[in-house]
């Protein structure tokens, strides 16, 4: 009986004792009630030690939760078995290891679902105080998504270095704060909070300007939180579609670039220009193949440098090739030319096909490439798409470059514009056609080596970029690098912009429509020369 | 002094015409259906369907033809006006289908209710009905190919522009057809086709008729186009297409002759795809793909353009090869076809029928047909 | 102004620039029914460009275009200018070269122009007199049969002048008509033109200093988008700013 009665009355007392004298460093009466039989004292304990913030009360939680932990009805202390050798007791409060006692005495503290919440809840806050910077940014996070204690936030918060932990906390001591804080608190938390425009803070506070129970002039002060945050918000948004788009903006001009050459300066339709990307891409594959076959491991990231001009020089001696096997016979005749291009077109994607089959080769992005951040919030920008947005920059410059700088250029756009004048001056037409063409085939095949950090290599690439290329060129204006710059970023962002509110393909098919109606304004897309020059 | 107006109808003309429609028509039937199995004149019930969809073909390949041989207009959208004559046709065999389904729905197709839809799409009434059916099958791809025609023809968009403008068109309009929300079946389409006005379509008799209605409609169509290219107006749509601002100002409406030639032609086209669809029993998005319909300007070229009958030759020979190589050696069939689109515009500009008048020393007759500029 | 209501036809202020180039520059020009006039002026004089404004190939930026005193012609496409009566010969000849010279008359002749009229239309005994007499006004009746491209230079010009009459226009522009052709070829056309004096409104560009003289018409001097100078061949020949800039010294 008298056992009984302390059984039953110590844990209660020792709460009480604890909460009377609440103090930092002494949770040992929590610890002790703990492994009592009383459900809603052991909730109370687990909830007082959560509070506490004290990480030794970690290992003991963690054995209540794991059904670890006992009560020596000896002398009603709180024991737990070490998770790796279940016959080595420790004592909770001291933290020591007891020996001498009968394992088969103890008695098994029983936990139910409630008190597995709590001890989880508990838990995560005592995380706000582990050592590992790390895991306090974890628990942060975690109490600013499910609420925490206002009480342990704070103190982890006075306690926090770490600025990115300490911002972490403020925010979720923000969140608990406009849950739990009194009229002043709330009020400044929604300020705190609306300074992070987030779809989570746009919840919190949304919740308080819901909340019938809430003072008026609070829910009010949270209605124009809420129309602040939901600004900023469509303006992060804004800006992650426009990234997005300026993302595939520039994989869509890199497709495009050597095209803009070869139909914008050359007038050649060329239909095969997609596998010429694809020859790019394959050429990747095989360089990627032969630096895990022959070099050390270390230089395996550098392989995509040396896949550049791989890449150029076997998709700029294919076009060499085709331009003088096929198309220089076809100048004067458009259309031909577009269907004998893409005959080879045919031949070639058969052609890879039969040496490295249909299926989708596998190609690594190199470290340096994979991998992103958080540049706001839910939105994630990975290396891998700025590198493409540089480099696509690059290929344009150099391509202008050599258009308006060079020897080669001027001798182009000589031969472009007035064939037998260049001829008469003595430029050979024929090699200035030849090497313009392999030129931009150099350049799509360059662009392949790009395209397949960022999707399937498989003979069937070329096709994915054939007609959005071509329309890209055709909307920009032909013959006009800046109008294919525009005409791609356009593009790009247009459909992204697009995307989350007809759906991808939906998107695609308005674009395209966009583009033949646009084409009633503008036959000769946005940058079209003008004038008497123009009518030919 | 002046040059008498040759017929185009003249007395060679419908011999050549009458003997090629009685080969088609009665002797293939004949040898089907009177020939010992296994003998050389017989020809086996499964070819049927298959000869029905090559003269399907033809007609499409015809109707690009009066295009893009007369007009100088290399659509390469021809496969989307193919298909929605397709389209329309399978809708009418899709609702004939009634409770034979696996859902036994007599109102709705399986596909609609597998996705759970409770009641037909607005556009599918009326496809229950076989005429209706049937004006839908002109009329879709009439009215496409007009408002299209219209806009690009309108603001003076031609030549390669106008090639990358309808490939767009008929990869919009995949895109579209794959997506289930459309209401067509998504990427599986239209199919398992029971019977069209009542005639079970596996039977004999019902490919028999289908395989002569194919034959006829090439034959009509080949006489609509030659009545148009022999017209005024075909001689302004060959004119628009060699000096197309003369054109204009001798006071010619450019545009009028191309839009009726494209918008006869697509809807030729739609009728091919009508026709094609109940023989081979499936009509998907597949038949949208730009691919295809670059395919059909190579028969066309083939068979040499601006000749209407080179183009019905083109289109037999090369999907002859096609099925021929599909059994043969299959990986073999890619390398052939790029290899006949390069030779073809680099060899043989005026395709077979170019060859074969320069063959017979034709050449310089008073008004060679095969006159295609470009 | 008070010429525009018995003018043929008038322009007036008319300036059009292509990428802040100048290629017309307030050129106003006013014509008579059944004048004769030719228009001289260097490469670049705009010469051309007044020829697309009239026919409404170009849109002019600003002035005025009409046809008879009353039709506004910035208003209208080619077509239906050439509709109202404008007819116009290229710089270097354009005929349909896949079709005969025959068909080249009868697409060219006064009839039916809308579309569905043009696909039923039907060879008539008038219409084919009619092309017999032009066949035999521009001397091609042999030629009649032949493909327009196996023509030559010459002769090519011939048809598109007979396809410009047999189109009944009511205004011909000729831009260079004589470019390219024999002294007896150009004599020849110097006395078609002549010969359709009075019936029709002419305007003649040319640079052939003898066939302007032959024609004895007022010439007009074009010089960077404007008129420079405007009068009779002796007139203007003796002008010195029109020998600084065209026909130097």
């Amino acid at each position: 009986m008298n056992v009984l009665v302390a059984r039953l009355l110590l844990p209660i007392f020792a709460a009480l004792f604890w909460v009377l004298t609440a103090h930092a460093a002494d949770i040992s009466a929590p610890l002790t009630a703990l492994s009592g039989d009383d459900f809603a004292a052991k909730v109370q304990a687990t909830e007082a030690l959560g509070a506490a913030g004290e990480p030794a009360a970690v290992p003991a939680l963690k054995a209540l939760a794991d059904g670890r932990l006992y009560r020596n009805p000896a002398d009603g202390r709180t024991l737990y078995s070490d998770p790796a050798d279940a016959a080595r007791l420790i004592d909770a409060i001291t933290g020591q290891p007891v020996t001498g006692v009968d394992a088969a005495s103890l008695d098994k503290a029983r936990i139910n679902n409630r008190l597995r919440g709590a001890i989880t809840n508990a838990l995560a806050q005592l995380t706000l105080f582990s050592s590992n910077p790390a895991e306090r940014l974890a628990a942060a996070q975690e109490a600013f998504k499910n609420g925490g204690s206002l009480e342990a936030l704070r103190r982890a918060a006075a306690a926090e270095k770490d600025a990115r932990v300490v911002e972490a906390l403020a925010l979720a001591l923000a969140a608990a704060e406009l849950s739990q804080g009194s009229e002043v608190e709330r009020a400044a938390a929604i300020d705190r909070l609306a300074a992070t425009a987030s779809p989570a803070t746009r919840g919190l506070i949304g919740r308080v300007a819901d909340d019938a129970q809430a003072p008026q002039a609070l829910r009010d002060k949270a209605r124009a939180a809420l129309v602040s945050i939901e600004r900023t918000l469509w303006i992060n948004g804004l800006v992650a579609n426009l990234f997005q788009g300026i993302s595939l903006g520039s994989v869509l001009l890199l497709a495009a670039i050597g095209l803009a050459i070869t139909f914008g300066v050359m007038g050649v339709i060329n239909m095969a220009h997609g596998e010429m990307i694809m020859l790019g891409a394959y050429s990747t594959y095989v360089v990627q193949e032969a630096f895990r076959a022959f070099l050390p491991a270390g230089w395996f990231d550098l392989y995509l440098i040396a896949a550049l001009p791989v890449a150029f020089f076997v998709a700029g001696a294919v076009g060499f090739a085709l331009e003088r096997g096929v198309i220089r016979f076809l100048y004067s005749r458009p259309l031909e030319t577009l269907l004998a291009t893409w005959g080879i077109s045919l031949i070639l994607q058969q052609v890879v096909r039969s040496i490295f089959g249909a299926p989708n080769k596998e190609i690594a992005n190199p470290s340096w490439m994979t991998g992103g951040f958080e540049a706001l919030p839910g939105f994630f920008v990975t290396y891998n798409r700025i590198a493409i947005i540089i480099f696509c920059l690059i290929v344009l410059a150099v391509v202008a470059l050599i258009l308006r700088r060079t020897a080669f250029g001027l001798e182009m756009r000589a031969v472009t514009q007035n064939r037998r004048m260049a001829s008469a001056i003595g430029i050979a037409t024929d090699r200035v056609d030849a090497l313009t063409f392999a030129l931009g085939s150099g350049i799509a095949g360059m662009a392949g080596v790009a395209l397949s950090q960022i999707g399937n290599v498989s003979p069937n690439l070329g096709q994915i970029y054939i007609i959005d290329s071509f329309l890209v060129v055709v909307f920009g204006g032909v013959g006009n690098l800046l109008g294919t710059l525009v005409g791609a970023m356009t593009l790009g962002v247009v459909n992204k912009i697009l995307e989350p509110v007809a759906g991808a393909m939906l998107g695609k098919i308005v674009v395209l429509v966009a583009i033949i109606l646009f084409m009633q304004k503008r036959p000769r897309g946005l940058f079209a020369l003008k004038g008497r020059s123009a009518e030919a | 002094m002046t040059v008498p107006q040759t017929s185009v109808f003249g007395a060679r003309f419908w011999i050549v015409f009458l003997l090629c429609g009685a080969v088609l028509l009665v002797a293939v039937p004949v040898m089907n259906l009177l020939a010992a199995p296994g003998s050389t004149f017989s020809i086996a019930d499964h070819v049927i369907p298959l000869l029905g969809k090559y003269i399907c073909f033809a007609l499409l390949a015809l109707s690009l033809d009066l295009v893009w041989g007369y007009g100088g207009i290399l659509s390469l959208g021809h496969g989307a006006f193919f298909g929605l004559g397709g389209y329309c046709m399978g809708m009418y065999l899709m609702r004939q289908i009634g409770t034979r389904g696996s859902y036994g729905n007599a109102i709705l197709p399986d596909f609609m209710v597998f996705l759970n839809w409770k009641e037909l799409p607005w556009y599918w009434l009326g496809f229950d009905s076989f005429a209706f059916a049937m004006i839908m099958v002109i009329v879709v791809p009439g009215a496409l190919a007009f408002v299209v025609g219209w806009f690009a023809f309108r603001s003076r968009v031609s030549g390669v522009y106008l090639s990358i403008i309808t490939q767009a068109l008929t990869f919009a309009l995949m895109l579209a057809f794959f997506r289930n929300e459309m209401g067509f079946g998504g990427n599986n389409g239209l199919t398992d086709f029971k019977d069209l006005l009542g005639y079970n379509l596996q039977a004999k008799s019902t490919r028999l008729w289908l395989y002569a209605a194919s034959v006829i409609a090439l034959g009509l169509g080949y006489i609509a186009a030659r009545a148009v290219v022999a017209s005024r107006l075909g001689r302004v749509l060959v004119a628009a297409r060699d000096a197309e601002s003369r054109v204009r100002f001798i006071g010619h409406s450019v545009v009028g002759a191309r839009l009726f030639a494209f918008t006869l032609s697509a809807v030729l086209a739609g009728i091919a795809g009508a026709l094609y669809v109940p023989q081979v029993g499936i009509i998907n998005p597949g038949e949208f793909s730009p691919a295809n319909s670059i395919e059909i300007a190579i028969w066309v070229a083939v068979g040499g353009r601006g000749t209407l009958a080179g183009p019905i030759i083109g289109a037999l020979a090369i999907n002859g090869a096609k099925s021929w190589f599909t059994g043969i050696a299959p990986d073999f069939w890619l390398f052939f076809l790029g290899g006949v689109f390069v030779l073809v515009t680099l060899g043989l500009p005026q395709g077979i029928l170019g060859l074969a008048s320069r063959l017979k020393g034709m050449i310089g007759t008073p008004r060679p047909q095969a006159a295609a500029g470009e | 102004m008070s010429a525009r209501p018995t003018s043929q036809l008038y322009l007036d202020g008319v300036s059009v620039s292509f990428d802040g180039f100048k290629a017309l520059n307030n050129l106003s020009l006013v014509m008579d029914p059944g004048e004769l006039r030719t228009i001289i002026g260097p490469n670049g004089a705009g010469k051309t460009t007044m020829m697309d404004i009239i026919t409404g190939k170009t849109r002019p930026d600003t002035g005025e275009v009409y046809f008879a005193g009353t039709v506004d012609l910035t208003k209208l496409d080619e077509t239906a200018i050439a509709n109202l009566g404008i007819g116009r010969k290229f710089q270097k000849p354009t005929v349909f070269e896949h079709l005969t010279v025959f068909e080249n008359l009868e697409l060219a002749a006064a009839g039916p122009r809308l579309t569905f009229r043009v696909l039923w239309a039907r060879m008539t005994g008038e219409l084919r007199d009619r092309i017999d007499q032009m066949l035999d006004f521009v001397g091609l009746s042999h030629r009649a049969g032949w493909l327009a491209g196996a023509l030559s230079h010459g002769q090519k010009q011939w048809l598109e002048i007979g396809m410009l009459l047999i189109q009944e226009s009511q205004i011909l522009l000729l831009d260079e008509p004589v470019a390219g052709m024999t002294d007896a070829e150009t004599e020849k056309t110097a006395e078609l033109i002549l010969s359709l004096k009075g019936k029709r409104t002419i305007v003649v560009v040319e640079h052939d200093m003898v066939f302007v003289r032959a024609l004895g018409a007022k010439v007009t001097v074009l010089h960077e988008g404007s008129v420079l100078a405007e009068g009779s061949i002796d007139h203007v020949s003796a002008d010195p700013r029109v020998i600084d800039v065209y026909l130097g010294r």
